[in-house]
Parts: C-alpha cells; structure tokens; sequence
C-alpha cells in the first residue's frame, strides 16, 4: 500500500509537473530569447502599472464580490423553487463559460447597453438613460459571466445538505430566515472560498470585456499590458516579467484569502432533487418570485439577445458552407481531445493530492503545504497569459518543426491546461470523502493497484465527470486565446472563424455562428450530465 | 449500461476526429510545384477576401502553388517574422501599412523590392525600395444614419460637438484604425492634440481593442459614430444594399492609410517573390482589391463599382510619414493615455 | 378500537407515486407506545413522513387528537420527531440545538434557559451544552435530539429508528431515558410511534406492535400476540430473519 500511495504520489505530482512545465516553457523559452534580465523592478516602480494594477485587483474583487454575493440569493430561491424548465436554466448556468467573451459582450450591451432593452425600459418610464460604459460595465459583464458559476457551487452544496435538516426546518417551523441562518447559510459558506478564489482568478486576467466595456485607456488591467507589450512593443522580457506579476500577485491574494476563508473545496454537481418542507408563506413566495424574475432576467437575457440576433443569420447557408462545417468539426475533436486529456489530467493530480491527505491523516505528513502546492499548481493556470505561453512555443517549436503543423497539438494542451482547474475542482470533493470513508477498508483489504482504482477511486468519479467533461468541452469550445496565435487556413474553429467574420464586416454570419456555438454546446452540456446522471441514478 | 454507451460514443468520436485531422493535414501539399508562402491578415484570405482570387489569377501566370497563411493583422504578421526570424517559412508578406514599415525594415527580415513603381497612382509620394503599396484607404468616421439625425462635418465639429452623440473608438496600443486615429487627430491638432483628445473624451462611449468590438456595436445600433474606413459604406451598399450607414466627410480631411507587401531576404524562392511584388501593380490584382479588401486599388484605370462613386472624394489627405510615426509613437500614446486616462 | 377519542388516526390514508402506494388504517389511543416493524420497503418510512406531513396524502385522512391534519404543513402539525441521523446542526452547539425546540426563530429567554439545562440534566448531558455534535458520542446525539423533542411538549413522538445504530447496552439506556423523560416531561399522556428493527425494543417498552407488508398494516396487536409463540404466520418469518442478520452482525 504505501508503495502504490508512493506511485500515485508520482503520477500526482508528474501530471501537475507536465501542466507547469506545458506554461513554464513558454515563459522560459520567451525569457531566454531576451537579453538581459527580466524587468521586473523597473515594473513594479512604474506609476501607469501601479494604477494598472490597482484597478486589476479593484475590478476583480469587486466583480467577486458581486458575483458571489448575488449568486447566495438566486441560488438558494433556485434551491427551494420548482417550475418547469429548472433544470434547463441550470444547464445555461454553464454556458457562459462556453461563450466567446465578445459574444457575451455585445449580448450584454443588447440588454444594457444605451440602446438596449433596459435603456428602453427605463426611458419608457421617463428614467434618464444611463451609460454602463465604466467600472460599472465591466462588473455587470463579470457578474454575468460568474454568477451562474457560482450559483451552481452553491445548488451543488444545497443538495449536499442531509434530508434531515430539511425536515427538521419544516417540523420544527423555521422562518425563512432560521432556515437561510441554519441550513442554507453553513452550506453555502463551504462553496465561498472555491467560487471567490476561481471568479477572482477569470476577472483578474480578463481582458476584451474591460476594453469594450470599460470606456477607456483608465480601465486597462494587466492582462491588456502583457498584450500590448508583447504585440506592440515586441518586448518579451518586459511581458515575461508583467506575467510574473500577474501570476504572483494572485497566488499571494488566493493564499492569504485560503487562509481567511477556510479551504477552498467546491464542486459544481449535478443539479440533485432535495425535497424540502420549510414553510412557505406569501412573502417568501413572493420574495421567491421577485428573486427568481430578476436573477433568471439578468443571466437569460444576453442569450436571448444571442438567440434573436443569430436566427435572423442565414443559419442554412451558413451549415452547408463547407468552411463553417469544417470550423465545427475542428471545434468538435479540439474540445473532445482536449476534454479528455483535461480529465485525465486532473484524475492523475487527485490521485497525488489523496495520497498526501491520506499521509497527512496518518500523521506521516504534518504539514498541508505539498498538498496545497498542489492543488495550487493546478489552479494557478488561470492566470497565466496564454499569448505568453503560445508566444514562448511559437519560438521553441519553430526550431525543430513547422509551427503551423504543431498548432493543433499547442491548442489541444492549451484548452487542456485551462479546463484542469475547472475539472479539479468538480471531481475533487466526491473523490476526497470517498478516500476519506474508504480508505482504510481498501487498505485491510489489501487492494492495490488498478483494482484499487477501479473499486475506490472510479466510483466517486463516475457521477461528476459527466459535468467536468461538459465544462471542460464548453471551455475549449469557446477558447480564443490559444487558437488566436496559431490558427489557419487549415486550422480553424468555430470562435476563430466566428472573430474571422466579425473583422469582414459580416456581423450576421457571426451573430449565427454564436447561435450555432451555443446550441452545439448546450447540447454537450445536456448530453454529458444526463448520461452521468442516468448513470448515477442506475447505481 | 449507459456509461458504456458514453465511453463508447467519446471513443468513437475521437476516432473519428483524429481521422479528420490527418486527412486535412494531408491534403496541404499541391502537386510538386514550387510554393510561394506569403503571410497576411485573416480577412485577407476567406472566399470572399480578395486572396482566392489573387491566388488564382497569380497561379494561372507563376506555375506554382501560392498559398496566403492569414495573421490576426499587420502587427501579428510583423511580430510573427520576428519571432521566426530567419528561418521563417513566409517568401513574402503582404498587409502592412506604412507605419509599420521603419519597424519591419530595422529587423534587416526584408529584401528590396526592385519593382517598378512608376504605375503607383497613390494620393502622396511613395518611393520605398522594400515595400511595394497595393492599396490604400482613408479612415473615417462613419455614421449609422437612422440613428444620428444630424453628424459632424469636420473633426473639430467632432471635437467640440454634442458629447451625447457617441462614438466608439479602437485603442491605439492594440489596434491599427486606432493608431491611425491618433495619428489624424496629431496630423490635425498637432501640440494641441492632448487637448483636443480630453475634449473629445465625453464624447467617446468606449475605447474597443480592435475594430471587430467598435464595428459590431455600430451596427448593432449601440452607437451612432465609429472610426472606420471611408471605404466601409461601400460593403454596406453593394453586399447588404443599404445606404444607412456613410462615412462623414470632414473638411479637415481624411487621414491616409497605405497598406504594402514585400519579400522576405530568407525566401528560398526569390524570383517568385519578385515575380508577385511585380504582379501586385498590375489591372488582374488591383481589380480585386476594390470589392474584395473594400479598399483603392493603387493604379490608374481599374474599374470601381457603382457604389464607389457614392464615396467621399478626399481633396487633402493626411498622412504622417512613417519615420515620424515610428520615433514618436510611444510618447504620443502615453499622451493619449494621460488624456483619456481618468 | 372505537374508542372516540384516539391521539392518531390514519383513516384510508393513501399515499401513491408511480407504480407503488400505501394505504394505511390505524388508530393509536392517548399515551400509547405502539412499535411499527416490517420489511425494509414495507412503508415504515412513509408512514411517518405522512403523519408528519413530509408526503402529500393521496386520498384518505388522518388526524392528530381528533383534529383533521391532512392538509396541514408539518410545522402546522401537534408532534415532535427524531430522526436516526442528523438531527443535529453541525455549526450550532447543543445547547442550541435543544433550543430550537422552543425558540427556533427567536433568541432564547432567559426564563427558558432552566428549562433547557434541565432537560440536558434528565438526558445525561449536564454541563455539555456548550460542545458541538462532533465532539460527542452517536449516543449523547440523540439524546440531546430527545431532548428537543421533549422540550417541545408535543402530544404526539414520532421516533424514526432513532437508536439504529447504536450498540444493545447504549440502546437499553436509550430507552430508559425515553421512559424517564416521557414520566418527567409531559403534562397530557404522551403517543409514541416509533419505527424499529429491533423487537426486543418493542417487546420491552410498546404496549402495541403494528406489522407492515408491501404498503398496509397486514398485523397489529399487543405485543405479546404479535412477538410471542403465537405471533402470526409472516411476522414470524420476518423476525426469524431478523435473528438471523443479526446474529451474522454479531459474528
């Protein structure tokens, strides 16, 4: 047994090794090519990155802030509230991650924008328009983009809680207010540091939404900088050190959060069927409704405007157009590969991350430390600059292989590096109590091996992955960032293709290419939580 | 059962599309014939771009296999060779614009053209041994015309007008129409500029990171003002017959903007490279440009569409030369930034 | 069984989803401890969520000393309930625990604070009112849950297996403090119903055994017709199986 713990032990820490090494060779090879050192004091003496970095940080917690703090109030009425296409919205929950950001973007200014429909509203009721071009642009993209993420965190963590409880609420008559402080609250808490930690990490490095939406040069974050440096300036060791920055500044603000706020274990789940009695009078139903009216409002209505614009695109000419079938099938097998890899990935850094808890319980290892590096190798992943790391394997591949004949292979590890997080997140909880519950009985029982996986660790997995599957699929569905430096002509996807007719002037294609994007998605994202729920429930 | 099914269906899929990935990986090659490798931007190369059919009428004439690889734009594609260096698989490149031109010749990446201007029929003086102009552009301030009622007619009406009336912008530091923008507004105002940009900043809804983001929230009917081209009305009118949308002519003038190819010294294939910049001056290539880059064709007697002649005649073009450009962008941004700043 | 006045009576209580439904009779007297054993599968637990109100009857009704519940909520309805588990909040203490039986939406009053260490007292949990539930025992769990239950001067407890996963010492102790509690802390004669795998546990404390099979009440009885020499036919062979199981746990 503690031989096969060693191995997994290895295969933990080799994966995580491979996903660092995959985003450090950009930086290293980017870092070698200059000459000199890494600008990095020059960098933190600078007065516009100063600012630069302050409103980084400035827009990202608050972003989190809002993200999550609007997600406590949507998902526990979400909780509690039956009607039907429930559990369709759950699925949508997920889809912005899947949405090319400027989609997401002009979907937004749709609704919200000086022309959109609230503007209209507004206007109709004699209210002055107002612009949401600013601080407050950007936090509404955010929240959009977040909130559902954490939303489902906390539904997961609300059907997590004993059936006991619920009953308990309804028999020994808990206002609605006992029960958010009494049940749903300490739930939901569980999820807080997961959600904040992860929608700190997308807000910090995002980059078109604060351009578009942010009004101008004031609202500039560290990830346009790098961009800027690397493309404008062709300054490699300044964009390096930029990333460094980006990279370090973060871990320091997640450390000292984790600190603070507890662990940061969070899954998504499947969306489960908790029964629940507590009381329900008039005023909760009503502060139900008007909860649910504007929280389903605000994350429905950008794929409203998606859907309307894309249907008036010539959506049959567009699917019998050979490039645009090309683009999806080029999607399709990037994010399958990718998705696949990701799991796999992810898989094989749990195994390391219980084999050091299970040193841990055993007292052979007294501090938390590997375990959280860990697990922090594979989040951090999120905040590295992807035009970095394909700049720094553009420069190393080309000088063994043609570049363009590599690109598939840089954007496959490339979306797989950025759904790692995601996944690690999702098939983590499930799989840390089940080692927790069973792993003594899997050692007196002498189990080693691949029978060891099979029968402790494969089980805990089977339900979540379905999800992590979908999320991760979603991811690479939408990615930009990768395929953005190394696609063409023979290696393109649906976002590509998509950024492709916006620059032409042909909005409409690419107002149905996002339709098409999303219901292609959509469709993943069913398909892979119902069959692992049909696969649960079977169990 | 139903995971079966799953584990099935995903290994099927992959299967597949590993397949699909090596049979388009496969058919790259065309026959042995030499292959002239040329960089450009992405719009540059779809079937509506006007690379299908330069690529056609050059291969009808070059007995060889001319294949275009699009880049993000021209600072993608001058930051791609420098990454390459001289190894770089491109013969050639085409989609620069001129204030580009110092960067590129300073990477020594470039040869000299040796083609034959004289036929250039360019609003300014060109002569550059490196790099041969194939069209050219004004950008502009268009105006989606059932949204704005009334618009500017110069820039400074622009610049001091109703600053309810929006426009978008494209940021300098990433983007080309955003650079050139900055450069009308210097080639206008000169000292006065950073004055001028803080003037204009209630004005400016949002400043976007390329042209795609300011162009769909004008069409989208976000904002009634953009900064675009003057040649953009011209898609408008003859692909989506609509005149809604038109470019304002500003008494001022429109700031020029001239987009060049040239060769590369590493090209294994140098008479070939030669052999397109020389092609690039003649009636079969400039004849696409007009519909198919939506831009002026850089000689004398190519027929333009219908539509063309509804375009803004520029009297006075402006244009900042691109050594002034090159020496004086960074502190001009940093102007634009402290202008804009808040 | 006509007496006019019985503490709980299921009338043609039907509960049905898809292609599986009880249909319950039963009538329990004031102060009566009745033991509901069967099957697993047999409805014992549906019973209890239907008299508690956690399921929607289908047709039928039942009522809680003479008053028609059936279309009440189950904070609407006169009874206190204690579950096998969880019936603790884990963040709460017990202290707080307990008192939610009182004061579940409000601050506990200082009056109301004797009450409650007193009945920690009664239960063996003096002095531990201020732990949380994973600092104790699964035993001084449930009873700090009886605790609640008893605190909350119901007529009718309804006791879900509570002590399933306790040894047969702990559970005999269990059982004494149920006596105990149930002399000291109730004003009206207290009904019992409770769901048990265990027929020494009926065989020593309820007056009454009631025998679910597949969704009714096929046996009910005194409980030395139901677990004696006499016992029917099906009883008979559930409790031989019992045995049976219970004799491989011991090994």
């Amino acid at each position: 047994m503690a031989r096969d713990r060693t191995i997994r032990l290895i295969l933990g820490v080799a994966a995580a090794l491979l996903l660092t090494g995959f985003l450090a060779g950009g930086f290293v090879v980017l870092a070698a090519g200059t000459d000199g050192e890494l600008p990095l004091l020059a960098i933190l003496t600078d007065p516009y990155l100063r600012g630069v970095t302050l409103f980084t940080l400035e827009q990202a917690a608050l972003s989190t802030l809002l993200s999550v703090i609007g997600a406590i109030p949507l998902a526990s009425a979400l909780h509690r509230s039956r009607f039907p296409g429930r559990s369709v919205v759950l699925r949508i929950f997920l889809l912005p991650q899947a949405l090319p950001v400027l989609v997401g973007a002009l979907a937004i200014i749709t609704v919200w924008g000086r022309n959109g429909v609230v503007a209209d509203v507004g206007a109709f009721l004699g209210l002055p328009r107002f612009s949401i071009y600013g601080l407050s642009g950007i936090l509404i993209a955010h929240v959009f983009f977040n909130l559902p993420l954490a939303a489902r965190l906390m539904i997961a963590a609300l059907d997590d809680v004993p059936k006991e409880s619920w009953k308990l609420a309804g028999q020994l008559s808990f206002s609605p207010w006992t029960t958010f402080r009494l049940v749903e609250w300490p739930a939901i808490r569980t999820v807080l540091p997961a959600a904040a930690s992860l929608i700190f990490m997308l807000c910090a490095t995002s980059f078109t939404i604060v351009l578009v939406l942010g009004g101008g040069p004031g609202a500039t974050t560290l990830e346009v900088a790098i961009y800027q440096t690397l493309r404008y300036e062709f300054d490699p060791g300044r964009a390096v050190a930029l990333s460094l920055l980006q990279i370090g500044l973060t871990a320091i603000i997640l450390t000292v959060a984790n600190r603070l706020g507890g662990s940061d274990a969070g899954q998504f789940g499947l969306g489960g069927r908790a029964t629940r009695w507590d009381r329900a009078g008039p005023i909760r139903r009503g502060y139900d409704a008007v909860v649910l009216i504007l929280g389903l409002f605000f994350v429905l209505s950008p794929f409203v405007a998606i859907v309307l614009a894309g249907i008036t695109a010539d959506l049959w000419r567009l699917l019998s157009e050979a490039a645009v079938l090309d683009a999806l099938f080029t999607s399709l097998w990037v994010a399958f590969t990718s998705g696949l890899l990701a799991l796999f990935l992810s898989v094989l850094i749990l195994l390391g991350v219980e084999a050091l808890a299970s040193a841990e319980r055993r007292m052979t290892l007294t501090m938390p430390l590997p375990r959280r590096a860990l697990e922090i190798a594979a989040s951090l992943v999120l905040v590295v600059p992807p035009v970095v790391v394909g700049a720094g394997w553009f420069l190393g591949l080309r000088e063994v292989t043609s570049v363009f004949s590599a690109a598939p292979y840089i954007v496959v590890l490339t979306n797989m590096a950025m759904a790692v997080p995601f996944a690690v997140r999702i098939l983590g909880p499930g799989f840390a109590a089940a080692h927790n519950r069973y792993e003594k009985l899997a050692d007196s029982l002498g189990m080693t091996g691949f029978r060891r996986f099979r029968l402790l660790d494969w089980p805990a997995l089977r339900r979540p992955v379905g999800l992590a599957f979908a999320l991760a699929i979603a991811i690479s569905l939408g990615d930009l960032g990768a395929i953005a430096l190394f696609g063409n002509r023979e290696f393109t996807t649906l976002p590509y293709l998509l950024y492709q007719r916006m620059g032409s002037y042909r909005t409409d294609d690419a107002a149905g290419l996002a339709l098409i994007l999303g219901v292609v998605c959509l469709a993943l994202i069913w398909f892979a939580e119902r069959t692992s729920a049909i696969e649960a429930k079977a169990k | 059962m139903a995971y079966s099914n799953f584990s099935f269906n995903l290994a099927g899929l992959v299967a597949v599309a590993a397949a699909a990935g090596y049979a388009s990986s496969a058919r790259a090659q065309d026959g042995e014939k030499p292959v002239l490798t040329i960089y450009t931007y992405e719009s540059f190369v779809p079937e509506w771009g006007p690379g299908p059919k330069i690529e056609a009428a050059f291969e009808a004439k070059c007995e060889c296999d001319l294949q275009f690889e699009g880049l993000a734009d021209g600072v993608a594609i001058l930051n791609r060779l420098k990454l390459e260096g001289a190894s770089s698989p491109a013969d050639a490149v085409i989609g620069l614009t001129t204030d580009l031109v110092p960067e590129a010749k300073a990477t020594g990446l470039f040869a000299s053209s040796e083609t034959d201007l004289s036929p250039l029929a360019l609003p300014v003086d060109y002569n550059d041994d490196t790099f041969v102009p194939f069209d050219y552009s004004y950008l502009a301030v268009m105006v989606d015309t059932e949204e704005a009622g009334d618009w500017p007619k110069s820039l400074n009406a622009l610049v001091t007008g109703d600053s309810e009336q929006k426009i978008a912008i494209e940021d300098p530091r990433t983007s080309t129409p955003g650079l050139g923008f900055l450069l009308w507004m210097k080639a206008v105002y000169g000292e006065d500029a950073k004055a001028k940009w803080e003037e204009l900043s209630d004005r400016i809804l949002t400043v976007t990171p390329g042209w795609s983001e300011a162009y769909g929230l004008f069409t989208s009917g976000e904002v009634p003002l953009v900064v675009s081209y003057s040649t953009s009305p011209a898609y408008h009118m003859i692909e989506e017959e609509t005149e809604r949308y038109t470019a304002a002519e500003f008494s001022e003038g429109l700031y020029l903007q001239i987009e060049v190819a040239g060769m590369l010294e590493g090209t294994d294939t140098p008479e070939l490279a030669r052999k397109f910049l020389d092609f690039i001056l003649t009636e079969d290539f400039q004849s696409v440009i007009p519909t198919g880059n939506w831009a002026y064709p850089v000689i004398d007697g190519v027929d333009l569409p219908e539509a063309f002649d509804k375009l803004i005649e520029v009297e006075n073009p402006l244009y900042i030369d691109p050594e002034t450009v090159a020496e004086n962008r960074q502190a001009w941004t940093q102007e634009w930034l402290e202008a804009l700043g808040r | 069984m006509s007496d006019p006045r019985p503490a709980l009576k299921l009338d043609q209580a039907v509960f049905a989803r898809d292609d599986w439904s009880v249909t319950l009779d039963l009538e329990l007297m004031p102060g009566e401890w009745l033991a509901l054993i069967g099957p697993s599968g047999a409805g014992k637990s549906t019973l209890m969520d239907m008299v508690a109100g956690f399921l929607p009857l289908t047709s039928g009704s039942i009522s809680i000393a003479e008053e028609d519940v059936s279309g009440k909520g189950p904070s609407e309805r006169p009874l206190s309930i204690v579950f096998q588990d969880n019936n603790l909040f884990p963040h709460l203490t017990v202290f707080q625990n307990v008192a939610l039986g009182i004061a579940p939406n409000r601050r506990v009053a200082p009056h109301e604070r004797g009450r409650i260490e007193n009945i920690l007292d009664t239960v063996g949990l003096g002095g531990k009112g201020g732990r949380k539930p994973h600092e104790l025992s699964g035993g001084e769990r449930q009873r700090a849950a009886l605790a609640r239950a008893f605190l909350r001067r119901q007529p009718l407890l309804l006791l879900d297996e509570p002590f399933a996963s306790l040894g047969p010492a702990l559970r005999r102790d269990m059982m004494k403090t149920l006596r105990q509690l149930r002399s000291e802390f109730t004003e009206t004669p207290l009904t019992i119903l409770m769901v048990t795998h265990h027929p020494e546990d009926a065989r020593s404390y309820a007056d009454r055994v009631a025998f679910l099979d597949q969704g009714r009440i096929a046996h009910v009885g005194p409980v030395e017709n139901m677990l004696g020499e006499a016992a029917p036919e099906d009883v008979r062979r559930y409790l031989g199986s019992q045995d049976h199981s219970r004799r491989l746990d011991a090994i």
